[in-house]
């Protein structure tokens, strides 16, 4: 509004030349960063909707190359199907959860390190992704199973009589996952974190708010998108976990991923996998979108905020 | 003058290379088998030795099984001129028309059980599933049986099965609910799940590798186990407290195919030969503990008396144990495993 004062000499026609010039160069740039971003739009083309539309159309046929809906219709005749389905998700929230309450604290400390001691300690989150998943794995076995570190320790001192069971169940798949996907909670938070402008902070605290009520009120809201991001990245990869569920759930965790293998190899048909793929896609996407609505304008700060 | 001379030859070499390649290639071909100890043993077993005696080139690659050839044989790219399979993916392969017939003009298959002479796949050597169980917690009386694996009052302690091997499990499971081993074929699916059913609560690991089996027995993860004989004398060899023997143990072969549309079919099938003949066949036990799956591998003198006795194929452990019937699982792989896993799984 205050543009109208600034040029008293400025007529109608001027005006509107100039918006249109003004249009004209946004459309042009526009286009060009279309161009620039056909490339990678080609990519995700080729390497993401052509794959998965692939996928789609291949779980529509049987083994014997005919069009069927035999690869659906195993969901419901065979118990475990859903079993392992339910599975994969309790699996997917509690280690979201346990990502969460472990990541949120370590992010928060690290953004309040001054720069040269925070980067010391993200260099120890990062760490570990350098290692392969498999090795973190086992490395995990050793230390829960039965005489493992943890219980040999406990026994020695004569905390425990009987060794406990860490590893080969349920709570070794989400201890094994936990440790391996915090880091994609810890990054992109941490992240967030640091554009957290401190004077906001400070006005807050000027204000009169304490520290609770500045964190409360102020910095977590602030947090959010960061939080989201890292929230979904680790679910969404959580239900495609293989390695550490097969190797820490003793065969007694079998998630969606473990199930897909099988089932391929079981039927000697691609489709019968397939199948399974397209079903927990179509349930992920719709847990995204409901996770998306329940947080409203928040969660869309996620994706503008990428 | 000098310079158009030279690139003539060049150009001249460049050619007789290029045709001498298709010469080369055709001496050349491609095994396929599982990798690990076990190839490294087939190499010095078989590959080196027949590579030698036909004057051909064995080049190696590692195979995950039938997924891998079907992959090949459907996608009109198949790499591979032998595959290593186990026995009832070679049934089912053979069922979906995957492999090229077999030639028993030049393949002798004298000394091979029958049941793994097929039109378009034979037998190459035989895997154990047996029980093994920890000497540092049962003495020497622990489980003996299936039956004592299965009577959790009498062996207390932890146990792991396979869940991969859904075929082995069941065959195991039938001995223990008390069937003697020439009774065990054709098997009664369900009376084998509902024995699964019993011991299923009491199973704290299923393993689904070979590698996963031994080192829950080796770390004491469990105290008793369903695993491969070649991985418990290996555990054994390294000074684990283990036991083992081949009582009610469960033979299983592999089998070796040339994959549909196989390049060099001629030189594999000759390559084959050689593989399943007694004299290279009585090759393989001096390497690593899968047995021969040529009888007259024994006749040869090649393996020494002392050995005999600890080869799951070797006449006298045949006796004891359960064959796999390739064809039976063929036909009833995918129902059986289907209701195993439902039942594991649950």
């Amino acid at each position: 509004m205050s543009t109208q004062s600034a040029l008293p000499n400025e007529t109608v026609a001027d005006r509107t030349l100039n918006t249109r010039a003004l249009r004209a160069d946004a459309r042009r740039e526009e286009l060009r960063l279309l161009a620039l971003l056909s490339p990678s739009l080609l990519l995700v083309f080729a390497i993401i909707i052509v794959p998965v539309g692939w996928l789609f159309w291949l779980s529509l046929f049987d083994e014997t190359g005919a069009l069927s809906a035999s690869n659906y219709a195993r969901f419901f005749e065979q118990a475990s199907y859903v079993k392992t389905f339910v599975t994969t998700f309790k699996v997917a929230f509690i280690v979201t959860g346990a990502c969460v309450l472990l990541g949120y604290p370590l992010a928060y400390m690290l953004s309040q390190l001054p720069r040269r001691a925070a980067s010391i300690c993200l260099i120890f989150v990062i760490l570990p992704f350098w290692t392969s998943v498999l090795v973190r794995t086992y490395a995990w076995l050793v230390i829960l199973q039965r005489k493992g570190l943890i219980n040999s320790w406990l026994i020695d001192l004569g905390v425990i009589s009987q060794p406990l069971s860490l590893a080969n169940n349920f709570s070794g798949v989400v201890i094994g996952m936990t440790h391996i996907l915090l880091p994609f909670l810890v990054l992109p938070l941490y992240a967030s974190m640091k554009t957290i402008d401190t004077d906001c902070l400070r006005a807050g605290m000027n204000l009169g708010a304490g520290p609770v009520a500045t964190f409360r009120q102020i910095f977590f809201p602030l947090s959010l998108p960061g939080l989201a991001s890292g929230v979904v990245i680790v679910f969404v990869l959580c239900l495609g976990f293989f390695v550490t569920p097969a190797l820490m759930g003793g065969g007694k965790v079998i998630m969606w991923a473990m199930r897909m293998e099988q089932t391929t190899s079981l039927y000697s048909n691609w489709g019968a996998g397939a199948a399974l793929g397209v079903v927990l896609l179509a349930v992920t996407l719709a847990l995204l979108g409901l996770f998306q609505w329940l947080l409203g304008a928040r969660a869309t700060g996620v994706w503008s905020s990428r | 003058m000098n310079k158009t001379k030279s690139v003539r030859i060049a150009a001249m070499a460049g050619l007789m290379a290029a045709a001498a390649i298709p010469a080369f290639a055709a001496d050349t071909i491609t095994v396929a088998s599982w990798g690990g100890t076990y190839q490294e043993a087939q190499t010095k077993a078989f590959f080196d030795p027949a590579a030698a005696a036909l004057g051909i080139t064995i080049k190696q690659d590692t195979t995950n099984g039938l997924d891998d050839v079907r992959l090949q044989v459907t996608g009109n790219a198949v790499k591979w001129d032998i595959t290593e399979l186990g026995a009832d993916e070679c049934a089912r392969g053979s069922k979906e028309g995957l492999f090229e017939k077999l030639d028993y003009g030049i393949i002798d298959k004298s000394g091979i059980n029958p049941k793994l002479v097929h039109d378009d796949w034979v037998g190459i050597s035989y895997t154990s599933v047996v029980l093994i169980y920890r000497t540092d917690v049962f003495g020497d009386k622990g489980p003996k049986t299936w039956a004592d694996f299965w009577d959790v009052k009498k062996f207390p302690g932890r146990r792991a099965l396979s869940s991969s091997q859904s075929t082995e499990t069941l065959s195991v499971a039938a001995l223990a609910s008390g069937l003697p081993i020439d009774k065990v074929y054709p098997v009664d699916i369900d009376g084998a799940l509902k024995s699964v059913d019993k011991i299923r609560g009491h199973v704290d690991a299923w393993w689904t590798s070979g590698a996963q089996a031994m080192q829950l027995v080796k770390d004491g993860e469990v105290d008793m186990a369903s695993i491969w004989n070649g991985r418990a004398g290996t555990l054994k060899k390294e000074g684990a407290p283990v036991s083992f023997s081949f009582d009610q143990g469960v033979l299983t072969a592999d089998c070796m195919v040339i994959p549909k549309g196989a390049k060099n079919k001629e030189a594999a099938m000759k390559a084959l030969a050689m593989f399943v003949s007694p004299q290279l066949q009585a090759n393989l036990p001096l390497y690593v503990d899968n047995g021969p799956v040529n009888e007259k591998a024994f006749e040869t003198g090649k393996i020494p008396p002392e050995r005999i006795k600890d080869i799951n194929s070797a006449p006298e452990n045949v006796k004891k144990q359960v064959l796999q019937d390739a064809e039976f699982w063929r036909d009833n792989l995918v129902e059986a495993t289907e209701k195993f896993n439902n039942l594991i799984q649950q």
